[in-house]
């Protein structure tokens, strides 16, 4: 992909990426607020699908538990998102053109496209996924949310190495 | 040192010489480390923010510490374990690394505050467990536990930046 060569090749030159590149603390900065953020979000992510498979909280409702914990997931993105940019801004071409990264972007769409069609299907019938009224579809949200998270992480660590 | 001997024989032994010549078993282990730490900071951080009377208000302490607990330790557990294995691979160098240092030190210091939370301060618990602002003795832990936290994860971050 030329397009995607000279892309890199020329946010390499600007003069944010050569700051990044010649302050040795802005890196590691970002990618300590990078973590903290994700720490936050991954969190809140486990805590609704713990819930969802009724392993913890199980006296609070489902509701309550993705009232306080869902906009967290919302908050952390950005914060994600911006650090993330900084790192790209920074080598561009190890990230970009690494396909560790491309598949991990690939999976964060899939994980908040499931993020959001669980919020929006919980905002419109409350005790859809309350597994006490009805099997099966609290799983097909929890299970496939926790593999599409859990995979992004790894796939974050993996960009350094590919 | 005097530990110099035990940091040598560390790195010679299978499982290290493993994790530090195989390309793969490297960032694995390290992938794990950073899922694992990533779920003790963030579910901590859920139990200080609540002592700090800051989130998940309409959750008593009590129940908010038994729903989160468990999950942390068990995370904990991994990043120790996945820690120690980073740590032989490269015993002498992490051992005179002052982030690395920096880090155990601030680790003590985190069990320090929770074993003085729990020992003294959850005493009462059932006083307060339901009350939206906790006393200033649980305020202060959880405050200390944050702000430890975050640093443990920047710390642990540096390590690989000043690593030789």
């Amino acid at each position: 992909m030329i397009s995607l060569d000279r892309f890199c090749l020329w946010l390499e030159q600007t003069s944010l990426s050569q700051v990044i590149q010649a302050t040795s603390w802005i890196v590691p900065s970002v990618q300590t607020v990078h973590i903290l953020a994700l720490a936050t979000l991954l969190a809140s992510i486990f805590m609704i699908n713990l819930r969802l498979l009724r392993v913890v909280a199980r006296d609070q409702p489902l509701e309550r538990v993705s009232a306080r914990f869902l906009p967290v997931i919302w908050w952390a993105l950005p914060v994600l998102l911006v650090t993330g940019a900084i790192m790209i801004i920074g080598e561009p071409a190890r990230s970009l053109k690494n396909p560790l990264f491309q598949l991990k972007m690939a999976l964060l769409l899939a994980a908040l496209a499931l993020t959001a069609f669980y919020q929006i299907g919980l905002s419109r019938s409350r005790d859809r996924y309350d597994l006490a009224k009805r099997g099966g579809g609290a799983a097909l949200i929890a299970l496939p949310s926790f593999a599409l998270w859990i995979a992004i992480v790894f796939c974050g660590r993996w960009i350094a190495y590919y | 040192m005097w530990f110099d001997p035990g940091l040598k024989w560390l790195e010679a032994t299978t499982f290290a010489t493993e994790i530090r010549e195989n390309e793969i078993l490297f960032p694995w282990v390290e992938s794990v480390h950073v899922l694992a730490i990533a779920l003790v900071v963030g579910s901590i951080s859920i139990l200080d923010l609540r002592l700090l009377g800051l989130a998940s208000l309409d959750r008593p302490v009590g129940k908010l510490t038994r729903d989160v607990l468990p999950c942390t330790w068990v995370a904990f557990a991994f990043a120790a374990v996945t820690g120690s294995l980073l740590f032989s691979a490269k015993a002498g160098g992490y051992a005179g690394n002052f982030f690395f240092r920096g880090k155990l030190i601030l680790l003590v210091v985190a069990a320090l505050n929770m074993a003085l939370f729990h020992a003294f301060t959850t005493r009462d618990l059932d006083r307060w467990s339901a009350n939206a602002r906790p006393p200033m003795a649980a305020k202060v832990a959880g405050g200390i536990s944050l702000a430890l936290w975050i640093a443990i994860v920047a710390f642990g971050r540096w390590i690989g930046f000043t690593l030789h």
